[in-house]
């Protein structure tokens, strides 16, 4: 589960991710800027486009909404409460238009692409004195290190099983910390051995 | 300087795991996602500007990879309602980790002070103003959504107070916020 890039190829997938991003970033805020018509307008072409790409494309657009639902909770009951359905939907629609468009990048943008927009974006550090090499060992570094770490919480998790038949508790936290001082301490070791920063 | 890169970057996977952990009880019973516990310890052991970086270090690598809560990236987050907590990750974690620095008290109510003060009242108040923008709704309207979290926040401060009074004692030199 390292990223979430749809196997349906779409015309997205060949837009540069730089690109990509910025029409992101002006779309959100248009969405929250438009009334009316032209909001209703922006919110069907946002749908319009992932039923364009097919249902399988629909379909995990739609799986990624799923964490919003919570939210759509309170403004139904909010609003059918206070009886402004219309405000409420628009709010709701807003929402739920927003998170998509940013899932469109998410959905068509592989990883090394928006790593190499970060490690462009990030280059003017240099100036500042900063190795512009380290940002993106500390970036490669945490994408090796969460699976590390998920092992060792699971390994944490299966000695506190063997010996209790409780839920485990959140007293794994603390040696799941210290492993990841640990190994801290272990990689900075071996990148000095290796010349160093 | 490895030391420093190493610790952060570890920390910021911290994070992630802590979020991918399937729930786990704080007391029993209450089962808790502990994305922001991880906030809080990179304020309270690496110290106010490493934790903020290994913040940030953990949003940027969420802008490519799902490792927000629930499978989610950075940008589906700051186009949610929950984009005023993203914003308040460093911000706590920098809050946190500048009274661990600079309050000079047992370790102990030291990193419980931070962690309240940035895990719970900056992140909080970063993660109303955002709800009341995204979900246009008043600020006092928006802090009653927040209601409910704040007795698992107080339960989480008081852990990551402990967890790190505990590292302080185990690995004394790797505590940066007070070596």
């Amino acid at each position: 589960m390292l990223t979430q890039i749809s196997p349906v190829e779409t015309p997205l997938h060949r837009w540069p991710a730089g690109l990509k991003l910025g029409l992101m970033a002006l779309a959100s805020t248009a969405l929250f800027l438009l009334q009316g018509w032209a909001f209703l307008a922006a919110v069907s072409g946002v749908a319009a486009f992932y039923l364009s790409q097919g249902l399988t494309f629909t379909r995990s657009g739609l799986r990624l909404l799923r964490p919003l639902w919570p939210f759509l909770l309170v403004l139904a009951v909010w609003h059918l409460w206070l009886w402004q359905p219309e405000q409420g939907a628009t709010l709701a629609l807003r929402m739920l238009a927003a998170v998509s468009v940013a899932n469109l990048v998410t959905l068509t943008t592989r990883l090394d692409a928006i790593l190499a927009v970060i490690e462009w974006v990030l280059a003017p550090l240099r100036h500042l004195g900063m190795d512009p090499r380290m940002p993106a060992l500390a970036m490669a570094l945490v994408i090796r290190f969460v699976p590390v770490l998920l092992d060792k919480a699971s390994l944490l998790m299966q000695a506190w099983h063997a010996r209790s038949t409780r839920r485990v508790s959140a007293r794994i936290i603390l040696p799941l910390a210290l492993a990841a001082l640990d190994d801290a301490d272990h990689v900075a070791e071996a990148l000095r051995a290796r010349g160093g920063l | 300087m490895e030391r420093n890169l190493t610790h952060i970057a570890l920390f910021a996977a911290l994070i992630a795991a802590l979020g991918f952990l399937p729930k786990i009880d704080l007391v029993s019973g209450v089962p808790i996602t502990a994305q922001s516990l991880g906030v809080m310890l990179c304020g309270t052991v690496l110290g106010a500007k490493r934790g903020a970086l290994a913040v940030l270090l953990f949003l940027t690598v969420a802008l490519a990879v799902p490792v927000l809560a629930g499978f989610r990236t950075t940008l589906m987050a700051l186009n949610s309602p929950t984009a005023g907590y993203i914003i308040g990750f460093p911000l706590a974690a920098f809050t946190a980790g500048l009274v661990v620095e600079r309050l000079r008290i047992a370790i102990f109510p030291a990193a419980f002070i931070g962690a309240v003060l940035g895990g719970i009242g900056v992140m909080h108040v970063c993660g109303i103003i955002g709800m009341s923008v995204m979900l246009g709704k008043s600020l006092p309207e928006a802090a009653l959504l927040a209601l409910p979290f704040l007795a698992g926040d107080l339960l989480k401060a008081g852990l990551a107070a402990a967890v790190t009074q505990s590292m302080a004692r185990l690995r004394p030199a790797s505590v940066l916020s007070r070596a």
